[in-house]
């Protein structure tokens, strides 16, 4: 049978230290009991406590097992004693703790968001914005874009007509030559805006989604401006890691043409990180010099280049968002989430 | 376009890397690969057996009992083909292998007869439609091996993604080029296995030629430019050998005879279409290619199916009628069938655009046709006529007899393009130099004849004399191969831009930050609407239920607010800026306006502890307007009460806004119950339109007013108004009357009930006077106040209160 004479201390103290604790008249007080026995380096029980190795081995357990009781039942008067002494919680009826009055939170759409991020990207680069009409003539939607009507290429944007030869635009691209038309070189634009494809609704189509055009035309503009400002857009938007890779393809209005992939390197929480597959972003080229004379220009004095790409998949790519006919819903609880 | 990596590797010796591997390098070059299948993808578990016995099942007339060997023991399996050749091999699906459509083989006894397996059909396999028997593999082969192998079924199917400029692209032989043009190799045409050399003559002549009473004429020589027919006698139709049909699965192609087999194997080889007609089923032995005749309406096609034919497509003809559309498919009356033993083959230049428009209007497309509206080389069809020729001597059997009619009414001519060196520069921003340009391009087929003065003179090869007939489309081919990830990406200094800042995207921005400021959501809806909501038709819509452009935005956000309250949101206030279409002249495009609306829903405020919630009201939706209208049209402009612009909204709880020039721009107020289908427990809808200006003007400078140096005296008027005198004619009254000093007016409290006569109300206006220069006294104020109740009184009969 061991000692039990520190048991027996301990019970003293408690009943001392409780005590003390409910009899302290004020909060000052109060923290005085705190001090006296739970104090880190001279209160009474943190130096049983510590002191616990000095006993012989079998009597630890149950001191230790005691001394902590104590210390547990002391701090719960020491809480329920500052509560009483610091007055009601509501004291003039003002509980801080209810919730605040708020007002209704709006947001842009997200496609929106996605559209304003590109231009601010590119105004920095020097591009204004430019728009013309969503209902045009096959004219501005086909041939002066070098896109005979009788060539497959035309077949690839299934038109949506409205009489003769008038159409909703399939693509950004008329904004192209109605701005050539309208102004004189340099011109470095971009046009966003609606486009109409005779498409049913899926997961990545809609008879109608937002396109971005963009245009450069100037003297002296080459292949090296055009891959340069495509990279640098791609770097600011994505990330100063990301990869670009220009890939030859074939648009009717552009030679050479390129499609733009990116790879973009996405880091984990933990630190990590790796790499997307590469994500086709937009396609682009140099503008074809039957357009640049189709606009009244000499091609042998201008070049250009142009681009066109969707905000939409890129919003769907940067949100996970994985049905495009989410956008159209416009389900508050969708929208709300882009309230910034 | 689907490319067997095999065939590939036949053509360019030499061509090494994985499926993928070629995929990448193909995709660097402009062909993307959109996917790699393989035709024995699900196969693997497919062995060869070899049939050592067949006899009949005791116990069923149609099925057999078959002992066969699968390579290392013999089982037995029961078998219900008509035909079991002892000694034949088959394709064995042994017990446990699983076949395409997850048909699991298992362990059986059929009639009391175990059956350990099971020999398959190609239809078993997918590997073709004959279901009538098993495969039968003709050859010679190891019971046990791999089926895939065995075959040749462990090819890889590129499908290649070809740009509608690349035409050249549509067949493994313009495949290969690309994959040679970047290494050592060459293009070469693999060996055809038993296939004689030949050496045909070639009858040439214009517009018709005929030998041994074989004719073919051209009568349109504006769509058909030279026309090769052969003749080939004693042909013995059936299934092809395996190396030919191995070649054509491996490029996604099913076998169907030898004959048609030969065609399509030129076809996907060399991308020159073939067909063979039935020589003994051509009236009189002759073709002729002419437009179709006014009285021929109708031609049936070898798909059974029944097409309208119209003057303007050309057919090719016999003696006695239509026996193909030309370059899209053949008829029904001229097919090559089991009973055929003489052909004449087709090998011909048909004009794109025309296959294009007629292909259209039949509105189909064929192989052939993909390829002749694309181009199909004209330099090239007498290799494919005795490459055609060679694969039908060597699999059917026969012999040419004659020469080639070859009717020839427009001989193809190459073009030269000159190619400046400077503006290679000029356009891609680093100097070429001449070798290194031909370098680049002579793989290709270009050949670079001489050069003056830093001009290249390039010879355009037939294949690429669709696509590349000026110097641009040179210098995209010298940036193509040179490789596009070589040019550097230095930001070079660039001129500002001579395009302003559109000022409708800047007025569209400040409305957005506005509205979402008021708390609403942004929505983007598509402009289609049904009948009823726009006078703007869609010739060729693809749904009936919205064939119509919207003429205004309202009734589409409507439709989404109800979307919404279906889903159990109770709070929506959405808006959208979009375009309005409006029918123009007869044959225009219509007028386009672009438009702002908003609709809102639902508690005024959020839900909180301290207030009770209260509905939104024709006071929110007013005041949402006038700021809008205000930002958009400058602070004169003006709502009022007044009737709706549409029936969208209900009468007599609604606004008209008018710009400073006074026209009506917009209108607001509670959406009519008609115009919706809400829930019952849903709020009422409120709702606003405005139309943007085209241009909107640069917002005024704000030019400050300075704030006030003496202090204000207020006088607050309780007025007892009658009913029949608004409150907007009484503040115009006040605001007249009450002198230059009244800085501000504002109603703060109407009342209507126990104190107030009928037919009047109180209104309690507050009026705030101030004077730029001095302290008002209040003796002037109160004259100035006793000015404005007199006329109050005397003209709107409106007293003050008490």
């Amino acid at each position: 049978m061991s000692d039990s004479k520190p048991i027996e201390a301990l019970n003293a103290l408690e009943a001392e230290a409780l005590a003390a604790a409910e009899s302290a008249p004020d909060a000052e007080a109060l923290e005085a009991v705190r001090v006296t026995y739970l104090g880190r380096s001279e209160g009474r029980i943190s130096v049983i406590l510590r002191g616990l190795g000095q006993l012989p081995a079998e009597d630890r357990p149950a001191v230790g097992q005691r001394a902590n009781q104590v210390k547990a039942a002391l701090a719960a008067v020491l809480e329920a004693r500052a509560g009483a002494l610091s007055g009601p919680a509501v004291e003039s009826g003002l509980d801080l703790t209810m919730p605040g009055r708020p007002r209704w939170q709006g947001g842009l759409h997200p496609i929106t968001q996605a559209i304003d991020e590109i231009w601010h990207i590119f105004r920095d680069l020097g591009f204004a914005r430019a728009r013309g009409p969503e209902a045009d003539t096959e004219w501005y939607n086909f041939e002066a874009l070098n896109t005979p009507l009788d060539h497959p290429a035309a077949d690839e944007q299934d038109t949506l007509y409205l009489v003769d030869s008038v159409l909703l635009r399939s693509h950004t691209s008329p904004v192209q030559m109605r701005t050539m038309e309208a102004n004189e070189p340099p011109i470095r634009i971009i046009a966003p805006g609606w486009v109409y494809r005779r498409d049913t609704y899926d997961a990545t189509h809609t008879p109608a989604f937002m396109q971005i055009e963009g245009l450069v035309i100037d003297e002296d503009i080459t292949f090296i401006d055009f891959k340069a400002t495509l990279a640098e857009f791609a770097r600011r938007y994505w990330g100063p890691d990301t990869q670009i890779r220009f890939r030859p393809s074939f648009f009717p209005f552009t030679e050479p043409s390129a499609e733009v992939d990116v790879k973009r390197v996405i880091r984990r929480p933990d630190g990590t990180q790796y790499e997307t597959d590469w994500l086709e972003i937009m396609g682009s080229g140099m503008v074809d010099p039957n357009v640049i004379a189709n606009a009244g220009y000499d091609p042998e004095r201008y070049t250009g280049w142009a681009f066109g790409m969707g905000p939409g998949r890129i919003a769907m790519l940067k949100h996970g968002v994985d049905d495009l006919r989410t956008f159209f819903e416009n389900d508050v609880r969708f929208l709300g989430q882009f309230a910034q | 376009m689907n490319v067997s990596t095999r065939w590939l590797k036949d053509i360019v010796p030499g061509l090494q890397g994985t499926p993928e591997e070629i995929s990448e390098h193909l995709a660097l070059r402009g062909a993307p690969v959109e996917g790699i299948t393989s035709p024995g993808d699900e196969l693997g578990d497919i062995i060869i057996g070899r049939v050592v016995k067949a006899v009949q099942h005791p116990n069923a007339d149609r099925l057999r009992v078959c002992e066969v060997d699968n390579g290392t023991e013999t089982v037995q399996i029961v078998c219900g083909a008509p035909v079991v050749k002892d000694g034949a091999f088959y394709p064995l699906a042994p017990v446990g292998a699983v076949l395409p459509g997850d048909f699991k083989i298992k362990k059986s006894k059929i009639r009391g007869e175990v059956s350990q397996g099971m020999l398959c059909s190609a239809k078993e396999l997918g590997l073709g439609d004959d279901q009538d028997g098993i495969l039968e593999l003709v050859g010679d082969f190891t019971p046990g091996a791999s089926f895939v192998d065995s075959v040749g079924l462990d090819d890889a199917t590129l499908d290649v993604e070809v740009t509608a400029n690349r035409g050249d692209l549509l067949s493994h032989v313009g495949v290969a080029r690309e994959l040679a043009s970047e290494g050592e190799g060459r293009v070469v045409l693999p060996e055809l296995p038993g296939a004689p050399e030949i050496a045909p003559e070639y009858a040439t002549a214009s517009p018709e030629v005929e030998h041994n009473g074989v004719s073919v004429r051209i009568d349109a020589p504006d769509l058909c430019s030279r026309y090769l027919g052969a003749v080939i006698r004693g042909v013995k139709v059936g299934p092809s050998p395996a190396w030919l049909q191995e070649r054509l699965r491996g490029a996604g192609s099913r076998p169907i005879n030898n004959v048609v087999d030969a065609t399509n194997y030129v076809l996907l080889e060399l991308g020159q279409p073939m067909h063979a007609f039935d020589l003994n089923r051509l009236d009189r032995q002759s073709v002729i290619v002419r437009r179709a005749a006014a009285d021929e309406r109708t031609f049936v096609t070898l798909d059974d199916e029944t097409r309208e034919v119209t003057p303007d497509m050309l057919l090719i003809c016999d003696g006695a009628g239509p026996v193909a559309i030309a370059g899209v498919m053949g008829g029904q009356n001229s097919e090559v069938d089991d009973d055929t033993t003489d052909v004449l083959l087709e090998c011909a230049l048909f004009e794109p655009k025309s296959t294009r428009a007629t292909r259209r209007s039949l509105t189909m497309s064929t192989d052939a046709s993909y390829r002749y509206e694309r181009g199909v080389d004209p330099e090239g069809m007498q290799r494919a006529m005795d490459r055609c020729i060679r694969v039908i001597l060597a699999t059917a059997g026969g012999e040419l007899t004659g020469p080639i009619l070859d009717c020839c009414p427009g001989p193809f001519e190459s073009t030269v393009v000159d190619l400046r060196l400077a503006r290679i520069e000029r356009v891609l921003g680093i100097p070429f130099e001449s070798g290194y340009v031909e370098s680049l391009i002579a793989p290709l087929g270009f050949a670079v004849e001489g050069e003056t003065d830093g001009v290249l003179h390039v010879r355009v090869p037939g294949f690429r004399s669709y696509d590349v007939t000026r110097e641009v489309d040179l210098i995209e081919e010298v940036a193509r191969t040179h490789g596009f990830d070589k040019f550097p990406e230095t930001l070079g200094p660039q001129r500002p831009s001579a395009v302003p800042d559109h000022p409708l995207f800047q007025l569209e921005d400040r409305l957005r930050s506005a509205l979402v400021g008021h708390g609403l959501f942004e929505a983007q809806t598509p402009a289609f609407c049904p009948e009823g909501e726009g006078d703007v038709q869609v010739a060729n819509p693809l749904t009936t239920t919205e064939p119509f452009m919207r003429r205004a935005i309202m009734p589409s956000l409507i439709r989404r607010v109800e979307y919404n309250l279906a889903r159990g949101n109770r709070d929506v206030r959405l808006f959208e800026l979009g375009t309005s279409f409006r029918k123009a002249g007869s044959g225009e495009a219509p007028l386009e306006e672009s438009h702002l609306a908003a609709v809102m829903t639902g508690r005024r405020e959020p839900p909180h502890w301290s207030r009770e919630d209260q509905p939104l009201e024709a006071w929110d939706i007013k005041a949402l307007l006038t700021d809008t209208a205000q930002r958009t049209y400058g602070p004169s402009a003006s709502v009022e009460p007044g009737e709706p612009l549409s029936d969208t909204l209900e009468s007599g709880s609604s606004f008209l806004v008018r710009s400073s020039s006074g026209e009506v721009v917009g209108h607001a107020g509670r959406v009519a119950a008609s115009a919706c289908d809400v829930p019952v427990w849903a709020g009422e809808l409120w709702a606003f339109e405005l139309t943007l200006p085209a241009h909107p003007p640069e917002p005024e400078p704000v030019t400050v007013t300075p704030l006030p140096h003496f202090p204000a005296s207020e006088r607050d008027l309780a007025l007892l108004v009658p009913d029949s005198v608004t409150a907007g004619s009484v503040t115009e009254a006040i605001q007249r009357y009450a002198g230059r000093d009244l800085e501000h007016l504002e109603i703060f409290d109407l009342y209507k009930g126990d104190g107030v006569p009928e037919g009047l109300r109180s209104l309690a206006f507050r009026l705030r006077f101030r004077s730029p220069t001095r302290t008002l006294k209040d003796k002037q104020v109160d004259k100035s106040v006793a000015v404005v109740l007199k006329r109050l009184e005397e003209d709107l009969g409106v007293e003050a209160r008490g």
